[in-house]
């Protein structure tokens, strides 16, 4: 990797036409609260960043004290893997604590089976948004881009907010964009397998000519990973095993939480160029000289 | 309607809604303990025992953060022995209790991973396992697929199986002048603050001094329970599939129960001593649905077939799908309600077959002392009472956790308690939803 890989975000701070920075773009300082820079999703504002999933958790109490430690507003949950109505579910939980249901087409191999699902997600749960995944592989379960595009292509057609989950592709993730999708959320690594953000030039360069948010989308593996995201411009974290599967998952929780604040924070304020060499942080000038000019030391 | 041995001295002390194990078991305790009592089920010894597998896996199942619930599985595993013996013997049936151990495999590199990590909070609580490597594996089970790359032994995870289980407590609650009505509880009856007993599906009312909730996965969703007192226990759905392997071969097919993660998904093979081999389950959020379908059984047998590739050979017996009473921290709720004369046994989720005897010793003697033993009071359902929205996690909490091989054993739980309460009613040192400051 070269020693420019990722300063340049230095350089997007002021001048990207990044709509999900809000009210306040540039270098604001420490005046700016979170409260004052919401994520905004197709006109939708949120002021946490941190968009979790459901998948993974031991039991729903554990499920329960991490989404509240995460500070989450969204969290995604597997349609295919859920009845609505069952008292005492996931959902009743997202309910309880006023957290927004985003539906996912999770286990669906085909433009035609996800946007069935996203249908029924829409009856049953009386929303539009829906995070789009098609599969192409179990093995890996990487993102199939040719029925993804498809399905997208269909969902917006039919009204719906559509947040794909795709390849780190920069070129699919703005023809994702050119279909009228609400957000991209590429992959940093395959779901659940915690490497990380494995290509962090493609984020980048995702990130720099979105006009919509970039959202990390699986591989989180621990804290950094969902940092990383931010300072390279994603505008949100979404992640699920790096926090469900971990031994404590409330003490994940808080830290990802952290994570997505710093990161936006670092990124916001701008970070500096790497260098080669030192650069003294206590200015030089106007120091006061040691000896006597006239009589300088021997040696 | 046939009330069958309903003492002529009127009502019962005790009715116990839900003629499963756990019903039954708590039936026939109390009754050995001089109550008389009624148990109400359509159809006792049924419920989510004619589906589970009857692992009676303390070790195998531990995850982290249920190091209360371990010692409760620990104690009903250490309770087994002498329960099936007297059972048995009481009964003259025999119950498919089988001291075969248990081999969890790793199938790949990422797996072995994993799974050392769970060897390692193993032996941090004491417990027993001993790590094989691929060769040793199929040495034990030569059954094993050759991308088998390690597992780990535990010797003391053994089986029952819970049809015979089911059966013969039927017949010891018979025999010990249990009331089995057979009829479901169709609404709580309350008077005076008080529950009085239930109204039945056959419209008759069954009046007693205390009424025991033990509905499994409907527990959570009976008629005139107040809310205050209804326990949240959710359904959670498991295929299960039962093979035949083949007999008087000189060799078993498995000798021990086999199970591994595959893809994200758990898989068992839990071989029976009459030739069963019962292959389970899925794990699924569905609500009451008990539909077998056809991807459930797919990826149950391609699970299944990574693992051990020859049952793809055998002859599929039987395939059915039951529920879960799953509670939201997946111990179970033992003891006093929060309703006056109602108890609760209920939300065993995965140990409903390994807890049955303890879930009976606990239950008798709260019924006839009218306290949950001290060494069950993690267990007590008012845990989820508190609103504890507002907490984070302690100082205790967040240091980190121990992760090394070397670090010293954790104690094993002290022995007069079966775990210390999850979460006390610590003072919320830290609110988790406060607002970062920049």
């Amino acid at each position: 990797m070269s020693g420019s890989s990722y300063s340049s975000v230095t350089d997007l701070v002021p001048d990207t036409p990044d709509t999900t920075i809000g009210a306040v773009t540039g270098r604001t300082g420490p005046a700016s609260a979170p409260a004052s820079d919401p994520l905004v999703i197709g006109g939708t504002e949120l002021t946490s960043r941190l968009i979790m999933g459901t998948g993974g958790a031991p039991s729903l109490d554990v499920l329960e004290r991490a989404l509240l430690a995460s500070g989450t507003e969204m969290t995604t949950v597997a349609m295919r893997r859920l009845a609505p109505e069952t008292p005492g579910s996931v959902l009743s939980v997202l309910r309880a604590h006023g957290i927004r249901v985003l539906p996912n087409t999770a286990g669906c191999y085909t433009a035609g089976e996800a946007v069935l699902t996203a249908r029924l997600a829409r009856e049953a749960l009386g929303t539009d948004w829906v995070k789009l995944e098609v599969i192409a592989d179990e093995r890996t379960l990487l993102p199939d881009p040719v029925e993804l595009l498809d399905a997208a292509q269909t969902l917006v057609d039919e009204g719906f907010t559509v947040l794909p989950y795709t390849n780190d592709d920069p070129v699919l993730a703005r023809k994702l964009e050119d279909v009228g999708c609400a957000a991209v959320m590429p992959l940093g690594s395959p779901i659940g397998s915690g490497l990380g953000i494995r290509n962090p030039h493609n984020f980048e360069l995702i990130a720099e000519r979105a006009r919509v948010p970039v959202i990390l989308d699986a591989g989180a593996g621990t804290a950094s990973d969902a940092a990383l995201a931010m300072e390279l411009g994603c505008a949100a974290v979404l992640l699920a095993s790096a926090v469900t599967r971990a031994q404590r998952p409330e003490l994940m929780a808080a830290g990802m939480r952290h994570a997505v604040t710093a990161g936006r924070l670092a990124y916001r304020a701008g970070r500096i160029p790497r260098r080669h060499f030192a650069r003294a942080s206590s200015p030089a000038e106007g120091t006061a000289e040691w000896g006597d000019p006239e009589r300088p030391a021997v040696e | 309607m046939a009330s069958g041995t309903q003492p002529s001295g009127g009502h019962p002390d005790v009715l116990v809604l839900g003629g499963g194990l756990i019903g039954l078991v708590t039936a026939w305790r109390a009754t050995q303990r001089g109550l008389r009592v009624t148990v109400a089920d359509p159809s006792p010894g049924g419920g989510a025992a004619r589906v589970a597998a009857g692992m009676l896996a303390p070790v195998t199942e531990l995850h982290y953060g249920e190091e209360a619930l371990l010692a409760l599985n620990a104690a009903a595993a250490d309770a087994y022995p002498r329960f099936v013996a007297e059972l048995e013997e009481t009964t003259g049936t025999r119950v498919g209790y089988r001291t075969c151990g248990t081999l969890a495999a790793a199938l790949d590199a990422d797996d072995a991973a994993q799974l050392r990590e769970v060897h390692a909070l193993q032996r941090r609580c004491g417990l027993a396992s001993e790590w094989l490597s691929g060769r040793e594996c199929r040495r034990v089970e030569p059954m094993l697929a050759p991308s088998v790359r390690g597992g780990l032994r535990v010797d003391g995870d053994h089986q029952v199986d819970p049809r015979r289980l089911g059966a013969a407590l039927v017949t010891a609650c018979e025999r010990a002048g249990v009331d089995l009505r057979r009829a479901s509880a169709r609404r709580l009856t309350v008077a005076g603050g008080r529950a009085t007993g239930a109204v039945l599906a056959d419209a008759q009312e069954v009046q007693a001094g205390q009424t025991v909730l033990a509905t499994g996965s409907y527990s959570g969703s009976l008629a005139g329970v107040p809310a205050g007192a209804l326990p949240p226990v959710r359904p959670v759905k498991g295929q299960v599939l039962r093979l035949r392997m083949p007999t008087g071969a000189r060799v078993p097919f498995l000798r021990r129960s086999v199970r591994a993660v595959v893809r994200g998904s758990a898989v068992y093979l839990v071989p029976r001593a009459d030739g069963e081999l019962v292959v389970g389950a899925t794990s699924e959020e569905l609500g009451w649905d008990t539909t077998v379908t056809a991807g459930g059984v797919y990826e149950l047998l391609r699970d299944a077939h990574e693992l051990v590739p020859g049952v793809t050979e055998l002859p599929l017996a039987e395939t059915g799908a039951g529920l879960r009473p799953a509670s939201p921290d997946n111990a179970p709720l033992l003891g006093p309600s929060a309703l006056p004369g109602l108890l609760l046994a209920t939300g065993h989720h995965r140990n409903g077959v390994l807890l049955t005897p303890v879930t009976g010793e606990l239950l008798a003697e709260t019924l006839t002392t009218g306290l949950l033993p001290e060494r069950a009071a993690a267990f007590a359902p008012d845990r989820f009472a508190a609103d504890r929205s507002g907490q984070g996690p302690t100082d205790a909490e967040a240091a980190p956790p121990e992760r090394h091989d070397s670090s010293p054993y954790a104690r094993p739980p002290a022995p007069e308690a079966y775990g210390t309460r999850p979460r006390p009613p610590a003072p919320a040192t830290r609110p988790s939803r406060e607002e970062e400051q920049p």
